[in-house]
């Protein structure tokens, strides 16, 4: 029986060392450990300078993500069994900046998700006094399943068009997107469609797939993006044919 | 609201529209032009008879929307496989240009061929 397992950090110290290194540690193997806890027991006992970035530790915060032997991945929801003998390799996530060791830097997405409005753009405010929006147990199906989006960015990770090209809005975006678009109480279609019509939007998608086997929540960010494609086309002919005004407002 | 400055949604129309129209149709034709005639399941038509049918106004009209949707479906499909493969943003231009050009070029000769049958 395995008593401990190695595991290999690459690590990043911009102010000690310029570029990117490989560190290793020789942990215990416990059962039922995560590689989240095998980074924590090399931060508390071995290594203080070791930084990666977490919360939850139940698969819901989205903070985790690594890339585990080259796999992106939430590091709470993947166990150490899954990878014995080992060693196991632990790298930030692909397509980021990195901005210490196993951090990476959010704010190109944290932009890209701004300009693809993910809230409830109402046609008008309801007046508290008119009570709740209410909605069939249908119309909450229709975009139920984008909700489930933690934000993780392993999609982000696991997209090769995303790598390929920095303006591609991304998988997470447009499933977010989507998720709105198909809310009943929501009227902000045009507006995304116009960042979703455009270069870096859903037809820079080349329908690769690997966004949805990479997400831990099974969103399927590919279906969201082919089925924006279907909408989106029909909304380009629109405004190429129609008078002005007549396409969606 | 704006117009697109983007012409990926016209393009991806033609490979929509060819995936359903040749996903549908062009099996039917291997199995009987393949299959069914080469193999001796049915008596040989004429090539006359054949040539009639294709004649038929409707005929011409499918036989043009089959190749040409064909084409275009085939031309993205091959466009974004070429940026995957070569793993570079920069071939997306010219690749867009050579496929999509070469469906239009395939369109214009399939006009002319089925209109001259």
């Amino acid at each position: 029986m395995q008593k401990s397992i190695k595991i290999e950090v690459k690590r990043y110290i911009p102010e000690k060392q310029p570029t990117p290194f490989y560190q290793e540690y020789e942990i215990p193997l416990e059962p039922k450990w995560g590689v989240l806890d095998a980074l924590t027991y090399i931060k508390d006992e071995m290594d203080g300078t070791l930084s990666f970035r977490w919360s939850c530790h139940m698969g819901v915060c989205g903070s985790c993500g690594m890339m585990v032997n080259g796999q992106p991945a939430l590091t709470c929801a993947t166990f150490l069994e899954e990878y014995l003998p080992g060693p196991i390799r632990i790298e930030p996530l692909d397509h980021f900046r990195v901005i210490r060791d196993l951090v990476i830097d959010t704010d190109d997405f944290m932009g890209k998700l701004k300009r693809v409005k993910p809230w409830l753009i109402p046609v008008e405010e309801k007046p508290l006094s008119e009570g709740e929006n209410k909605q069939t147990p249908a119309e909450l199906a229709a975009f139920k399943q984008y909700t489930l989006c933690i934000n993780c960015l392993l999609c982000y990770s696991a997209c090769p068009v995303v790598g390929l090209n920095e303006t591609f809005v991304g998988p997470a975006a447009i499933a977010l997107a989507q998720r709105y678009n198909y809310d009943s109480r929501d009227q902000g279609q045009a507006e995304r469609h116009d960042v979703l019509l455009d270069h870096g939007g859903a037809f820079d998608c080349t329908l690769i797939g690997e966004c949805s086997r990479a997400c831990p929540k099974h969103v399927d960010p590919t279906g969201a993006i082919q089925r924006y494609k279907a909408d989106g086309a029909l909304e380009y002919w629109k405004r190429l044919i129609l008078p002005r005004g007549a396409a969606s407002k | 609201m704006k117009k697109s400055q983007n012409n990926d949604p016209f393009w991806w129309s033609f490979f929509g529209a060819g995936g359903v129209f040749s996903s549908f149709f062009v099996p039917i034709h291997v199995l009987l032009l393949g299959l069914a005639l080469p193999l001796g399941w049915w008596l040989w038509p004429e090539h006359e008879s054949l040539l009639e049918l294709a004649r038929h106004p409707l005929a011409r009209i499918y036989l043009f929307l089959l190749i040409a949707l064909s084409l275009f479906h085939a031309a993205h499909r091959i466009r974004f496989t070429l940026h995957d493969l070569l793993l570079a943003h920069s071939v997306d231009k010219p690749a867009a240009f050579a496929c999509y050009g070469g469906a239009i070029i395939g369109t214009l000769y399939a006009m002319v061929t089925v209109w001259t049958l």
